[in-house]
């Protein structure tokens, strides 16, 4: 209880109807804060992310998807059929409890629900209501299906992302998601403070493109004033050399070495024994390491590929200079400093058991958090039906036996145990 | 009030309160102040004299590299005022105190250590202002063994783990040719922030926030820290492809004829994927390139993430790839929004800036700049409001521009008093 008081969003409520990871994703960050999030699904048409890998163990299950879980942290979930009818009541009664509504379907689907802002807001005339989509709620490309590695590649990250000689190689999955998820979390943290001001709400309209722009802006301003077209460069950057990423011993080991003027270069010759090549006139300004860049990689590559990753960074880092290993999935739970700060939170899901949630970034000093386990699809009807919505026990049978409430047996034929 | 006059001060409101932000960051991370001030947030970049060591990053307006003529600064410090301060002067620290006197937020991205070290760390700074938010965004965060690592962009995108998964596997490991790292901390620091606000609504109380860019870059991982931790799997770079346990690759960008799409080539569960999938095999067949296997094809249960045998996605993606290089990146995108089909093409930014569906919404924003006699196009808002619009209302500031109206205007200063702290070299 004293927990709960101390929460920073204590007492805010949020009707979650995202599915995939952008909208799912912000709301989480709301929700390990202590805003009460209930997230609405239906067995009808189970969500994509439920269907997505890794599985504990490899063994595939509706409510054991990591994906699924990861993005749904600290969220009470039930399962209502919005095609019917009283399905869409009961919605609007958990939109008329809520103090923020968040919506991630294609743009016009809430509208068939009757769930839109313009339906709801008489129901709750200062609702805030985010929807957000992979192109906005309007425009003629905004019906397009959003996925976030299309969204990657129609801002621009995937032209500018690999080596200049071969095909875009774009950031891991889908990129454009892990900008659009948090564009939605101070959206809707502004929003809340623009309500608390003025006691109205307010429609959002989000893009994850219009978002995600604003993590290249300067290159659109490239273009537009100096006609310049940004290409992928590998791992260089025009203010430093080197500036890349290395081979070290053992399998598929890399370390990553970015060196901004002449004393570092000094110091990394240094550290590295001073072999022949940090004599060589090619390397010996920063200009001329720009001139000879590839060169410089492989000589500085001939150098790494003998030596430990680990012992390297550490050598390096004592000489000052930026460089870190390359990590893997398993070096993410190893790496001490991870660890020491206790980035991932073991949570015990009520199907699979204990395992890894991501947290956040940011440590706040004096707030506590609250963590705990996504729900299993349905997990906490009764808890929000009775005791969030104020049911009695004979409506909650009634949509039940109506399969408005929906349970295994409505589950689509192929995913029936 | 006349209609007219409401609108007015509709076009006035602001999502978030007038809030005072102190803004001493550098790099890309400089996002965060940028962000508040789209909110409606007073944001004043605290520059050394001379200005900011961040209005030396290229690209420059006209590749004439210039403090004033910086476009990555312009791009992330719009909707801020500038001053100028020497933060290392007893001086510059007492004026310091007085301006986070009234601040609420201030956010920083030196060194740990660096700020208390000068006497204006948050225990100091919150005893004069209890209400005082303070948030710091650093490599590694504020303790433990990397705390005082050396970071950039490139060893934070290493260290988060978004590195290793991207590239080809017969190069090293590829970041994106733009530093992202510090951004991703950049809108975590606004998040903290915008928390830490609501909290002291009720409570009075400001509070130290601690951002880590390393942890800010593993939140851009999708689910690689899970598929280790629940499957033992360590998902390698694959080029533009997906690397699901149990180690299928699927391709999610493939060649056309004049350049690249990205796309979505697997079925399974999820009816926008298998009916995606369907409708490009229909297309297919109706241009005649479809093999009779591939026309009967069940995209559902034969063709999920991770579900299918490397040999089955080899042959199917032969099927396509053969096809896509038949279309340009415009006929296959026109038909991908026409049949519902999930494919995008590899846009670079000037065909970013050309895209239609952008014009029709308005996005571009033209701010002027008097002094460059030109008016440059910036990043529209990242959400659309249907209140308190998300605007720019400042374009980014020259060094100390607002030095006067700051000094004198706020703290009282005389201009004799500001002409011999410049002197001195503390503005």
């Amino acid at each position: 209880m004293e927990l709960e008081k101390a929460l920073p969003l204590k007492g805010i409520k949020i009707a979650d109807f995202t599915w995939y990871q952008v909208g799912p994703q912000g709301i989480r960050y709301l929700a390990v804060h202590g805003a009460t999030v209930v997230l609405v699904e239906t067995h009808t048409r189970p969500q994509g992310l439920r269907a997505s890998s890794p599985y504990k163990k490899n063994i595939p299950s509706l409510d054991g998807s990591g994906a699924f879980a990861n993005c749904n942290a600290s969220k009470y979930g039930i399962s209502l059929d919005l095609n019917k009818r009283r399905g869409q009541d009961v919605a609007k009664r958990l939109i008329e409890w809520a103090d923020i509504v968040v919506e991630a379907y294609t743009p016009g689907m809430m509208k068939r629900w009757g769930l839109d802002y313009d339906s709801v807001k008489s129901i709750n005339p200062d609702i805030i209501y985010l929807s957000t989509s992979q192109q906005g709620q309007y425009g003629p490309c905004a019906r397009f299906k959003g996925f976030g590695n299309l969204a990657s590649a129609l801002a621009g990250f995937s032209h500018i992302s690999g080596w200049p000689d071969q095909e875009p190689s774009p950031p891991y999955g889908a990129y454009s998601d892990a900008i659009g998820t948090r564009f939605v979390a101070i959206a809707l943290l502004s929003a809340l403070d623009y309500r608390r001001r003025t006691g109205k709400g307010l429609h959002l309209d989000l893009s994850q493109l219009e978002a995600t722009i604003h993590f290249l802006a300067p290159l659109i301003m490239d273009y537009s004033v100096n006609g310049r077209i940004a290409q992928r460069n590998g791992n260089h950057l025009d203010r430093a050399a080197p500036h890349g990423v290395y081979p070290c011993s053992g399998d598929d080991r890399w370390i990553a070495i970015a060196v901004f003027n002449d004393s570092e270069w000094q110091a990394l010759c240094r550290t590295l024994g001073d072999p022949p090549c940090c004599r060589d006139a090619r390397f010996a300004t920063f200009l001329a390491r720009k001139q000879n860049e590839d060169e410089l990689d492989r000589a500085l590559s001939e150098l790494t590929e003998g030596l430990e990753a680990e012992w390297l960074e550490k050598a390096l880092q004592a000489a000052g200079l930026a460089a870190h290993v390359v990590e893997t999935a398993r070096d993410l739970f190893e790496d001490p400093q991870i660890r020491h700060r206790g980035y991932f939170h073991w949570l015990n899901h009520t199907k699979i058991g204990a395992h890894a949630y991501d947290g956040t970034a940011f440590k706040l000093s004096r707030s506590p958090d609250n963590y705990f386990a996504a729900p299993c699809l349905g997990e906490h009807n009764e808890l929000v039906f009775k005791e969030l919505l104020g049911m009695s026990d004979d409506e909650i049978g009634d949509l039940l036996v109506e399969r408005v409430i929906t349970t295994d047996a409505d589950l689509p034929s192929a995913l029936q145990k | 009030m006349p209609p007219e006059e409401v609108k007015e001060q509709a076009a006035s409101e602001t999502l978030l309160d007038n809030y005072r932000v102190l803004d001493l960051t550098e790099g890309f991370c400089q996002i965060a102040g940028k962000l508040l001030g789209d909110l409606g947030a007073d944001v004043i970049k605290v520059e050394p004299p001379g200005g900011s060591p961040s209005r030396d990053i290229g690209p420059f307006y006209k590749d004439i590299p210039h403090r004033e003529r910086s476009l990555s600064w312009f791009a992330y410090n719009v909707n801020k005022r500038s001053m100028t301060l020497n933060l290392e002067t007893a001086t510059g620290k007492k004026l310091f105190c007085r301006l986070a006197e009234r601040a609420d937020v201030v956010l920083e991205s030196f060194p740990p250590g660096y700020v208390p070290g000068l006497g204006l760390g948050y225990e100091k700074l919150s005893q004069i202002n209890r209400g005082l938010i303070m948030v710091s965004i650093t490599p590694f965060g504020q303790d433990g063994a990397k705390a005082h690592y050396k970071g950039s962009d490139l060893t934070s995108w290493a260290s988060g783990g978004a590195l290793y998964v991207a590239g080809v596997p017969e190069c090293p490991p590829v970041w994106v040719s733009f530093p992202q790292a510090s951004l991703h901390a950049g809108i975590d620091a606004v998040t903290g922030a915008l928390i830490a606000l609501n909290e002291r609504s009720f409570s009075g109380e400001g509070q130290y926030i601690d951002v880590s860019t390393q942890e800010a870059v593993i939140a851009v991982d999708q689910f690689v820290p899970q598929m280790w931790d629940m499957a033992r799997y360590i998902p390698k770079r694959t080029g533009a492809a997906y690397s699901f346990p149990p180690g299928t690759i699927m391709r999610m960008g493939l060649p056309c004829k004049d350049g690249h799409v990205a796309a979505i080539l697997f079925g399974g569960g999820g009816l926008a994927f298998s009916q995606g999938m369907q409708r490009l095999a229909n297309w297919i067949d109706e241009e005649g390139m479809a093999p009779e296997w591939f026309r009967n094809f069940d995209w559902v249960n034969d063709y999920s993430l991770g579900g299918a045998s490397q040999e089955t996605v080899n042959r199917v993606e032969r099927v396509i790839g053969d096809f896509l290089k038949t279309k340009t990146k415009a006929e296959l995108f026109a038909e991908a929004l026409k049949r519902d089909i999930l494919i995008a093409p590899v846009n670079d930014p000037k065909d970013v800036l050309e895209y239609e569906h952008l014009q029709v919404r308005d996005y571009w924003t033209k701010i002027l700049h008097p002094e460059l006699d030109d008016t440059l196009t910036y990043c529209g808002p990242f959400v659309k409001s249907s209140v308190a619009p998300v605007t720019i209302r400042r374009r980014p500031p020259l060094v100390g521009e607002h030095n006067r109206e700051i000094y004198e205007g706020e703290l009282g200063l005389t201009t004799g008093e500001l002409i011999s702290l410049k002197a001195a070299g503390v503005i």
